[in-house]
């Protein structure tokens, strides 16, 4: 069904001609016009009461005082003040407590477990991994085998402080020898066999000069046994659990040039609460002790 | 309607129709670049802000090189999300000594503007050589060659000339000892270390970056990403809410 044709309304022209072509003088539609009015009007209303101008010195502040600072500081207050009695709970406890107190613990839905989560995806899980299992040079924090010591107060000491951060006077510091630097290749070599021969990988077998080695060199740090000193940052050489792997080229590198991880301090960028909070749930990954 | 039944005029008039459009466009224009000018005023003073040391400097220019900038920001904003991940929201003052600024418009990985200090050197060379060595889920490309690529520091106060020219406030001491200052930052052990303190600031961070003997571009690089948004110490710093 063809639509009728709007009879149109007569309409002038604008008077000019160009080859014979004339134009109408046809008015702008209603709804457009107003349109335009009220954004004019809007943009006038926005700039009395917004910052709108620059001058000099800054722009014009506008009649409702907004600043982009001001916003983000009230919505900072504003969470801080709802998480005040919780955050002020986790600080007066005793690290130990944490996890079994009434307003703060419980894994499910507890707020020292589920904040400490959200820290540890934000600025842990980039080395460690974000199920925590960690990767070569970057412990694994999921199992017993700790560095520094995996009780909640050596976690939150370490994360707090670091290790090896240079510039936290409080760090955990050690350093092992490159003992490239004063052994030959066959000491290093022999050295890599008795650790081998400690957790019975690469089949190696150590014989008493190999042992010899491994007691003047290494035992002052890892102990006389292999099995590391946790003040001095050494770790057990008698389990399975290998930080930069276990094959003989890796040990004879690690012996060579030695290893230094390091972890920065946190203290400087997180919250007392949120140190505490990221203790609490690594502490709860399984190695806790 | 007077004055506005004339615009046949210009109409007609190709020439006064340039003149008079170049006119508006230069007004417009004014009004954007005018504010510029009186940028002293609109950088607010804070305390530690440091032009970069000439290492700084040259990782600097490999990040704009590699484009770093085309996945990562370095502008984190004034909202709340952004200041609880990545650390107080970024003031124009600490780019001031940036030519040319790396603020960004797209976040395909993190931004950086405070990534200084946040990871280990150790983590930077494995990361920036095999990202998914240690982020899995990473789609960021490798950059191993720069381990191996040795740092070009031949024109290194040419470099500092540049930015002197451009108002970042190189002296003619620091120009002098761009060179020496660079292999400083290397090794803290060395003489030319307290010229570069001197020169820069005591809390310069100097060791060798990234675990070789020889001066790569990989230590120029983390050098930078190690200094990003340390300078201004936030524990003294009170923002001025009209900003």
């Amino acid at each position: 069904m063809a639509k009728k044709p709007v009879k149109k309304q007569e309409v002038e022209t604008t008077g000019h001609e160009w080859d014979g072509i004339q134009e109408y003088n046809n008015p702008l539609p209603r709804w457009w016009l107003w349109t335009t009015y009220l954004t004019i009007i809007w943009g006038i209303g926005y700039i009395i009461a917004y910052p709108a101008i620059p001058l000099i010195n800054g722009a014009t502040p506008g009649l409702l005082g907004y600043s982009s600072r001001a916003e983000v500081a009230a919505d900072i207050a504003e969470i801080e003040a709802q998480n005040a009695p919780l955050t002020a709970r986790i600080i007066e406890l005793e690290l130990t407590e944490i996890s079994s107190d009434e307003l703060v613990g419980g894994e499910a839905d507890g707020f020292a477990y589920n904040g400490g989560r959200a820290v540890f995806q934000t600025f842990c899980a980039q080395c460690h991994g974000a199920g925590a299992n960690g990767s070569k040079g970057y412990p694994s924090l999921i199992d017993d085998d700790w560095l520094w010591g995996g009780s909640i107060e050596e976690i939150y000491t370490t994360i707090s402080h670091g290790i090896r951060h240079e510039t936290d006077l409080d760090t955990r510091i050690s350093e092992m020898p490159a003992f490239g630097e004063f052994l030959s290749k066959e000491e290093i070599v022999g050295i890599v066999d008795y650790v081998g021969s400690l957790s019975s990988i690469n089949g190696a077998v150590a014989t008493e000069e190999h042992e010899m080695l491994f007691l003047d060199n290494c035992a002052a740090c890892h102990a006389d046994d292999g099995t590391g000193d946790r003040f001095a940052g050494a770790p057990n050489l008698t389990d399975a659990i290998w930080l930069y792997g276990s094959d003989s080229a890796t040990l004879i590198d690690t012996v060579t040039y030695a290893r230094a991880g390091v972890m920065p301090a946190w203290s400087g960028r997180l919250s007392e609460s949120q140190i505490r909070q990221a203790a609490v749930y690594i502490h709860s990954l399984g190695g806790g002790e | 309607m007077g004055i506005l039944d004339k615009h046949g005029v210009i109409e007609r008039n190709a020439t006064l129709l340039m003149v008079l459009s170049l006119v508006v466009v230069s007004i417009g224009g004014l009004v954007e670049i005018v504010p510029l000018f009186y940028l002293q005023n609109t950088i607010e003073d804070v305390e530690g802000m440091r032009p970069y040391t000439p290492l700084e400097l040259t990782g600097r220019d490999i990040y704009v090189r590699e484009g770093c900038y085309v996945c990562h920001s370095q502008m984190i904003r004034p909202m709340r999300d952004e200041v609880e991940r990545y650390g107080h929201y970024s003031l124009a003052a600490e780019s001031q000594y940036d030519h040319p600024f790396q603020w960004g418009s797209k976040r395909t990985g993190p931004d950086l503007a405070r990534v200084g200090g946040r990871y280990s050197d150790e983590w930077h060379v494995d990361h920036l050589s095999a990202p998914r060595s240690v982020v899995p889920e990473s789609i960021m490309p490798q950059y191993a060659f720069l381990k191996r690529t040795a740092l070009n520091i031949e024109y290194i106060e040419d470099r500092l000339i540049a930015d002197a020219m451009v108002g970042v406030p190189y002296t003619e001491v620091m120009i002098a000892s761009a060179k020496d200052d660079l292999l400083a930052q290397l090794d803290p052990y060395s003489d030319g270390i307290d010229s570069l303190y001197a020169n820069y600031d005591e809390r310069v961070v100097a060791r060798n970056f990234d675990g070789q003997e020889e001066l790569t571009e990989m230590d120029a690089l983390i050098a930078y990403l190690q200094v990003l948004g340390t300078m201004v110490d936030f524990t003294t710093f009170e923002p001025v809410a009209s900003r």
